[in-house]
């Protein structure tokens, strides 16, 4: 029981710790009135990122301490290039921000397969980086024999940067000036503007944090929870993502809440169809829990989730 | 109206750099020795699933056979991948439009189409690995492998291996493909040691790692030392879970030691290069079998376990594992592909 118990506590926060990236990279864009849809395409291109310039490094220069690292910021800066593109084509060119970021979607897995071929061979599949090389786990020595605390809290760096992230964002939205000015620029750009808020810069810095964020959970996928990528790796968890941070109300603590019932609810659906609980269930009626537990949630407890005012609206200066 | 003309220019960059990205990895046709002298040559195509052709499984061990029958037999090849399911009829209709002589089609997933195909073009002979149907047109020739015999002799060093005497087994999706890499396992496991408990579960997919993980992560947590998937992509989460914990994993379909050498001990391999290169050889003598399924077990070197097995698996394990090998060919032992067959064993 207590065994069950730490293992679905383990599951939830691995599961959760992808999303929460994503959702987080969300929040930042979308504050300052940019929508991103494209989350998934970052994060598909951070995960190839990440995983391929790792082991690329460790090629050149062996087994060293900050090669997991390396990629991993390797990983946040490749999905600041492509939030750089929907940052170009929504803020200064003012294209419509969902197309752009349908565009993002299909440009990220192309490129990562494209890359991935040109220089590993093959359909973009990265080789595997050996777990030396792999984010490391901080605890991993400490919890050695306590299976119990093991199973709840030997995760990856990753999953403990996120959930400092979520405190970390919360305080820069709405405890610092940068925060209130983001917030201002994607609520009313033109009262800010007028209040001399530069919108245009705003905007920009939102858009790739959002990508940096997006790129590092794309990482936290193919760095952590396995050792590659392939090009199933990401397949809908960006959209999850973007699922959560409307569920959690545009905010970081209630994007961690929305992430974490997500995990939670795909623990369960393991932990229900392992052969312990004994359960004659098919698994494709399993593997639809956490959505419907999802939109109950949706239906009866959230109410109404309204974003921030002028979000997805271009800003034109000058424009009555 | 600068704006708006630099927007719509973006958006074409952007389209532009997708369909590069796409082209630039995948060949649409690769026809090696373009120049057929008379059509005296066999020519033999392929079409892959959403895979590709280097996907490190099946669609590259399918490509790997017919490159031996060109090299060897002197045949003509070449493939088409999909990208999606859509893509399945059109491309058996370009391999048929380029006048291949065989076109196979490499997947259970399109089975379907290829039945349409061969039943549209009776002059082109047609193939398909790892299906049947029950009314089998003359020009076609399934291909099917008998997954349980590989199952089962990795079940049996899972058995022979477990200190724990709990082992594990994770499948994709359930089905009668997956069906015989379950009970094969089962069979095996318990027939190297009848005590030894057997933990199953089905990732429901065959391309979430993290679902993979989270299962294996359950099954060691429980005391199974030795874990074997039969879940694509999914089982990549397992191999992960098993370097971590340093607990044993088996792979499957090709050898996945290069995953984790230290972790994998051996994998139930699947030689569908061996299946496309023995019935293009027998095309290029005027044999063909259309119209059967052909079905590639341990006798005809169509599954076997990984080569690689030697380095964990101590020797005596091995051999006995040559001895199982000679009493399956010479069917001294039966091993069910589905539950049925494993009840009315017992």
């Amino acid at each position: 029981m207590l065994k069950d118990i730490a293992f679905i506590f383990g599951t939830t926060f691995m599961y959760a710790t992808p999303l929460l990236y994503g959702a987080l990279g969300g929040v930042f864009s979308e504050n300052s009135g940019v929508v991103n849809i494209g989350i998934e395409g970052m994060m598909t291109i951070g995960a190839f990122s990440g995983a391929a310039s790792t082991f690329i490094l460790l090629e050149l220069y062996g087994n060293a301490l900050w090669v997991p690292w390396a990629g991993f910021l390797i990983a946040g800066l490749a999905g600041c290039f492509l939030a750089l593109l929907h940052a170009i084509a929504c803020i200064t060119f003012r294209a419509d921000q969902v197309v752009s970021g349908i565009a993002i979607n299909f440009l990220g897995p192309g490129l990562a397969m494209f890359l991935g071929g040109r220089i590993f061979g093959g359909s973009g599949t990265t080789p595997t980086i050996p777990l030396e090389a792999k984010l490391i786990r901080p605890f991993d020595t400490i919890l050695k024999g306590k299976p119990l605390l093991g199973m709840m809290l030997n995760q990856y760096i990753s999953v403990y940067i996120v959930f400092s992230l979520v405190g970390i964002s919360w305080y820069i939205l709405y405890k610092t000036k940068f925060g209130i000015r983001l917030r201002a620029v994607g609520e009313h750009p033109k009262a800010a503007d007028t209040l001399g808020i530069n919108v245009y810069q705003m905007r920009y810095i939102a858009v790739l944090i959002s990508g940096f964020l997006s790129g590092l959970g794309g990482a936290s996928l193919s760095m952590a929870i396995i050792a590659n990528f392939r090009p199933t790796l990401v397949s809908g968890q960006g959209f999850i993502a973007l699922a959560a941070m409307i569920f959690g109300k545009w905010k970081p603590q209630g994007a961690m809440w929305a992430c974490l019932l997500f995990g939670v609810t795909t623990a369960l659906q393991i932990y229900l169809g392992s052969p312990a609980v004994g359960l004659k269930i098919s698994t494709h009626l399993l593997s639809m829990i956490p959505y419907i537990i999802t939109l109950i949630v949706l239906m009866g407890f959230v109410g109404k989730s309204s974003g921030p005012a002028a979000n997805g609206i271009p800003y034109e200066k000058g424009k009555r | 109206m600068f704006k708006r003309g630099g927007t719509l220019l973006l958006v074409l960059l952007l389209t532009m750099g997708i369909f590069t990205g796409c082209g630039g990895q995948q060949p649409q046709q690769k026809n090696e020795s373009e120049d057929s002298q008379e059509r005296e040559v066999l020519k033999i195509g392929m079409v892959t699933d959403v895979g590709g052709v280097y996907d490190k499984a099946f669609n590259q061990s399918a490509w790997e056979g017919l490159q031996r029958a060109r090299d060897e037999l002197g045949i003509e090849i070449g493939y088409q991948e999909s990208k999606q399911e859509a893509d399945y009829e059109d491309n058996l209709e370009r391999l048929v439009e380029q006048e291949n002589d065989l076109v196979w089609g490499v997947g259970y997933i399109m089975g379907k189409q290829v039945k349409e195909a061969a039943l549209n073009y009776p002059d082109i002979k047609f193939g398909i690995i790892d299906n049947t149907y029950d009314e089998i047109p003359k020009n076609l020739q399934p291909v099917i492998f008998k997954d349980q015999e590989s199952s089962f002799l990795v079940g049996y060093i899972a058995g022979k291996m477990t200190k724990t005497n709990k082992v594990g087994f994770i499948g994709g999706v359930k089905g009668d493909v997956i069906d015989r890499f379950e009970y094969g396992y089962m069979t095996g496991v318990k027939y190297a040691n009848s005590d030894c408990e057997l933990l199953s579960q089905y990732a429901g997919a065959f391309d979430k790692p993290a679902i993979g993980r989270s299962i294996a992560e359950s099954m060691y947590g429980k005391g199974a030392d030795i874990i074997f998937h039969a879940s694509g992509d999914t089982g990549n989460g397992m191999i992960a879970v098993a370097q971590e914990k340093n607990k044993y994993a088996i792979g499957v379909d090709r050898d996945q030691s290069k995953e984790a050498p230290d972790h994998v001990i051996t994998s139930a391999i699947k030689k569908v290069d061996n299946a496309m290169f023995n019935v293009a050889k027998d095309l290029k003598e005027g044999k063909w079998n259309g119209g059967e399924t052909i079905v590639y077990g341990l006798s005809e070197g169509g599954v076997d376990i990984a080569p690689t097995s030697d380095k964990h698996v101590p020797k005596e394990i091995l051999d006995e594992v040559e001895k199982l090998k000679k009493k399956i060919i010479d069917g001294e032992i039966k091993i069910p592909q589905n539950e049925a067959e494993y009840k009315a064993m017992k």
